[in-house]
């Protein structure tokens, strides 16, 4: 034991070392596509919302007698932004995470990394944290910044006419509105934790085909299931694994019924009390212990 | 004090076995060549003592045991296990701040130093470099890692002659000091010959020979044989014999180098025509 102590007692050569935020950042560095994406997608939004804007004041005034329309009208644009970004940061995590440990591999780049004292529960926490963390903060940042401009073209729009401009306000919270897209993040992330963890032990354990191994299995299954039991609760429950998180942390806008506020049709209490969420989580720290491990053992493929 | 000690190292992939029982022992301040043909069980051996694989039987690396203990080992290990493994997606300063984040023994003024002698640019991607360039950024890397042993796993197959050299060159100028170790295996046995202090011969998973250069080059000795002589000269049971421009080189282990001179010219034979004699074959796989 006295080698150990004289190593750790030996003097420092450069400060403190960051192993998780610099195991983050090069997974940044190497996956230009955690922002690229999105970035790309709220682009091609602002592009598509800065020529209808143009319609609006239109559109509008046809809607000015039904507030239920009148709201659509004027949400729209920040609706579909966010869903979008969000769908993009879906399929960015699902495909980083199915290459995450298959890609060091490949590339034996693994030997590289292995060669350095990061452990390998740092390396796969850091990449975790991308579809987690990393990609649900920069989206929520560009989200914000992207119904931003599209809230001012709209008031430069509008700046003609007052009612209208009045409606328009009326109509979109901005800071409520961004409060429960913070919320709404938090409970995706939370939600999806379990389908990206999967992915990453796949990611991990496959030598080829990481996305059949991921898919494969569930769509057996399901099949499976429908053909000899006529039962479709196995794509139910998939289903609700990717959009279930919606009707648990928000109450569900009814048709015809008048628009709540957006920080009243928040239901923390009901999704942090949904069994299924936790036991998703419990199945994502299962798949990171198991990806952890196996990375000890991982070769070049 | 021992750097590396192992007893009855053992590992098996399925029923075919790479490593038989090994008993290796490398002292501090060693530079030892490990020599075998494919499949050897070189790679293997290399793997264990880094602890990227498991193992049976007994195996210290600067006294810890390498796979159960390897977070806190690879603070004082450096490996270098094939050409081109750098993360090609990274720009070299990138690969730079990365290091430098994470190893606490990284001294970036040294390696960007040996940057500033190849024509290797901060904002290259690696992808965008030769193979030459990669292990040029590799051993700057490497070399400015203040570590105990230094792995090298063919660290320059499929190299050309000039950064070859070069590279054995600046491991030997800039980096080896006498306290620390290094392990090479390699292929072009007989470029760094001069640069080792012990050499291994590896064949199915055993160490079939080992000795130190000093040792080496007192103990074997190649006779360039005068052809009238050939018929003496084979008296001394020579190990090898082979034809070279017509005239006959025998390869002799603890022979009396007097007696050789009188019959033909005398050299220090290479590590390769050595192992060829040792492994018994002839075109043995270096």
């Amino acid at each position: 034991m006295t080698t150990i102590d004289s190593v750790e007692a030996a003097p420092q050569l450069s400060s403190p070392t960051r192993p998780m935020y610099w195991s983050v950042r090069r997974e940044i560095w190497e996956n230009r596509s955690i922002y690229a994406a999105p970035v790309v997608t709220a682009c091609i939004m602002l592009f598509g919302f800065f020529i209808s804007a143009f319609t609006l004041p239109h559109r509008m005034r046809l809607a000015m007698n039904d507030p239920g329309k009148l709201h659509s009208v004027v949400a729209m644009p920040y609706d579909t932004t966010a869903g979008l970004i969000l769908v993009t940061a879906f399929l960015v995590g699902f495909f980083y995470c199915l290459d995450a440990l298959h890609g060091e591999r490949r590339d034996r780049s693994i030997l590289f990394w292995k060669s350095l004292p990061v452990s390998d529960r740092t390396t796969v926490l850091a990449k975790a944290a991308i579809p987690l963390v990393v990609l649900p903060l920069f989206c929520y940042a560009l989200i914000l910044i992207t119904q931003l401009i599209i809230l001012i073209v709209n008031t430069v729009v509008l700046l003609g006419s007052p009612a209208l401009l009045a409606a328009l306000y009326q109509n979109l919270k901005f800071v409520q509105l961004s409060i429960a897209l913070l919320y709404a993040i938090i409970t995706i992330a939370l939600w999806h934790a379990p389908v990206y963890c999967w992915l990453l032990l796949v990611s991990g354990w496959a030598k080829r085909a990481t996305f059949l191994w991921a898919v494969m299995p569930f769509l057996a299954i399901g099949i499976f299931t429908k053909i000899a039991f006529g039962s479709q609760s196995f794509f139910t429950f998939l289903g609700d694994r990717i959009g279930g998180w919606f009707s648990k942390a928000f109450i569900v806008p009814v048709k015809g019924a008048p628009h709540l506020d957006p920080l009243a049709a928040l239901t923390p209490g009901n999704f942090f009390s949904t069994p299924s969420l936790w036991i998703g989580l419990i199945f994502a720290a299962l798949c990171l212990a198991a990806t952890i491990r196996m990375r000890r053992y991982r070769e070049p493929i | 004090m021992a750097c590396i000690e192992a007893h009855g190292l053992r590992k098996a992939y399925g029923a075919t076995v790479a490593l038989d029982g090994v008993d290796l022992q490398v002292d501090e301040g060693r530079i030892l060549g490990i020599i075998g043909p494919n499949g050897a069980g070189k790679s293997t051996a290399l793997h264990a003592i880094l602890g990227l694989t498991p193992y049976q039987g007994e195996l210290k690396v600067l006294g810890r045991d390498p796979w159960s203990q390897r977070d806190e080992l690879m603070r004082d290990v450096s490996f270098i296990a094939d050409v081109a493994v750098m993360p090609r997606g990274m720009r070299v300063s990138q690969a730079l701040d990365y290091v430098a984040g994470v190893h606490p023994r990284f001294d970036r003024a040294k390696a960007e130093g040996f940057l500033a002698k190849t024509n290797i640019k901060r904002t290259s991607k690696v992808r965008e470099l030769s193979k030459g360039m990669v292990t040029q950024l590799h051993l700057a890397l490497v070399m400015a890692i203040d570590a105990k042993l230094l792995v090298l796993d063919e660290p320059t197959l499929g190299l050309d002659i000039l950064y070859r050299k070069q590279f054995y060159d600046s491991l030997l100028n800039d980096y080896f000091d006498r306290s620390r170790t290094i392990v090479v295996t390699t292929h072009q046995v007989d470029e760094i010959q001069d640069v080792l202090t012990d050499v291994m011969f590896i064949d199915q998973g055993r160490i079939v020979m080992e000795c130190g250069m000093e040792e080496f080059e007192s103990r074997y000795v190649e006779l360039m044989v005068r052809p009238e002589n050939l018929a003496a000269a084979r008296e001394f049971k020579p190990m090898r014999e082979r034809q070279v421009l017509g005239r006959s080189i025998l390869l002799f282990d603890h022979a009396n180098r007097d007696e050789l001179a009188a019959l033909g010219d005398l050299r220090t034979p290479g590590i390769a025509d050595l192992f060829v004699a040792v492994m018994g074959k002839d075109g043995g796989n270096l």
